[in-house]
């Protein structure tokens, strides 16, 4: 094997890698938050914007980057006039549909369009890599910041204003966080593997760890490892990465799901 | 001389229109303060409006500069279905084990929502209790408790006060507040 052609695999594998650690932990905070419909609205509004930045002739990831960020920003106002569940469901559609209307009536958006649906792991490039990884190793350690806080938020809502501490920066943070790296895991993975990653991994987390600390570990052994099996099975069978990712995962969501459910009869 | 943390002069206070007070009184270091009176009076109202949460239409506080409050409200924390061990529910929060019931000791490793309803009760009082705070404003802090409970609960609040610190409590159990209270604050029905 070439070096060309090995960097050509590992290019794409670390950047993927990347967003397997980050996307499973990022979850678990947006389940505890009651959120996670959020990685479904971002990731359909930041598919939305890279297709308005390719029309504008803008960077891509601008676009998808800067779609997300607005749509965290204006959460708050929005979900307390209308609620936040509404507001996510509102994104997804709205998201959705700016995306289809742009393919339609674009011809170049087309392929980009079906990369941003599908995942588009495989033509990852340098840049790309190296944005990833700058991004989700700062997330991973803002979210490690940011964890007591976003527990607190939660559990003991009244805990910051009774000590007169502003919650809004861990709130507004995490936001913005979770746009971002939705926003960015979207751009390399597509749609719906970047959502099973933040989903599944938490779901089976939450059903089965003895604290949260496991938890979190629980989250990332069975982001990553799902994420490792399916890259390999991906290119041993010559499937596309992202449905093979999402099939990976709702298998093991199922597996995991069913051993669980016999051990507690 | 013992020092006032907390005070409220004429308070009335409400969400959309005033619902309780007005209400006076001075919360000593050291001391417990009961706050008394009828079901609908509005005696949660006033401790969420001690804490910024509800709105104030009369009267002021008076907080002491760089007193920190730790509020206990009714409603438990949502823990349904997240892994979240006691010991690290009383981490969040920044309180120590220790003085917990061994009943409770004994659990500290267990999901919180695979505790009974009491357990998980004390626990997340106690995580609020014994946080680092000058004032403790409780809020029917024996509800779901039993007699054990309630009597493991009135040595800690003792404890608390003894350590330094305020307490302010709500409660329509009169053995508790016979048992803790320094004082009592009746509050009367609005006009």
């Amino acid at each position: 094997m070439s070096l060309d052609s090995l960097d050509l695999f590992l290019q794409p594998f670390f950047t993927g890698l990347w967003f397997a650690l980050l996307l499973p932990l990022l979850g678990c905070y947006l389940r505890l938050r009651q959120e996670w419909l959020a990685a479904l609205a971002y990731a359909h509004v930041a598919a939305a914007g890279a297709l308005l930045a390719m029309a504008l002739s803008w960077p891509l990831g601008l676009g998808g980057f800067a779609a997300a960020g607005l749509a965290a920003l204006g959460r708050r106002p929005l979900a307390a006039r209308h609620g936040q569940g509404t507001v996510f469901a509102l994104y997804l559609l709205a998201g959705w549909a700016a995306a289809v209307l742009l393919v339609a009536n674009l011809p170049t958006a087309e392929q980009l369009g079906h990369a941003l649906f599908d995942g588009q792991l495989y033509f990852t490039d340098r840049l790309q890599l190296w944005i990833g990884g700058l991004w989700c190793l700062g997330a991973l350690l803002v979210l490690r910041r940011l964890s007591r806080s976003l527990l607190l938020g939660q559990l003991f809502p009244e805990f910051f204003r009774a000590r007169q501490l502003p919650a809004w920066p861990a709130q507004v943070g995490f936001d913005l966080l979770a746009a971002g790296s939705l926003a960015l895991g979207t751009m390399t993975l597509g749609v719906m593997a970047t959502f099973a990653l933040v989903f599944i991994p938490p779901w089976l987390a939450f059903s089965r760890a003895g604290n949260w600390r496991r938890g979190l570990l629980t989250a990332l052994l069975v982001g990553v490892g799902s994420y490792l099996g399916v890259f390999v099975a991906a290119l041993v069978f010559d499937q596309a990465f992202g449905p093979l990712l999402v099939l990976g995962l709702v298998g093991v969501g199922l597996v995991m799901g069913s051993i669980r459910s016999s051990r507690s009869r | 001389m013992s020092e006032t943390l907390l005070a409220a002069q004429g308070l009335v206070a409400g969400w959309e229109q005033p619902v309780a007070g007005p209400l006076d009184f001075a919360l000593q270091a050291g001391e417990i303060v009961g706050l008394v009176g009828p079901n609908g009076v509005g005696k949660s109202t006033l401790l969420a409006a001690l804490v910024g949460n509800a709105r104030i239409f009369q009267g002021r506080i008076e907080r002491r500069p760089g007193v920190r409050l730790s509020l206990q409200s009714q409603h438990l924390p949502p823990l349904a279905g997240l892994p979240l061990s006691g010991r690290e529910l009383l981490a969040l929060t920044g309180a120590s084990a220790v003085g917990l019931p061994d009943w409770l000791a004994d659990c500290l490793e267990r999901r919180l929502d695979r505790l009974s309803g009491g357990q998980r009760q004390y626990l997340a009082l106690w995580a609020v209790l014994q946080a680092p705070a000058e004032v403790v404003l409780l809020d029917e802090p024996s509800n779901n408790l039993d007699q054990a409970g309630t009597a493991h609960l009135a040595g800690a609040l003792r404890a608390r006060a003894a350590a330094g610190a305020g307490l302010l409590l709500v409660s329509h159990d009169p053995e508790l507040v016979a048992a803790v209270c320094d004082r009592r604050v009746m509050l009367g029905e609005r006009a």
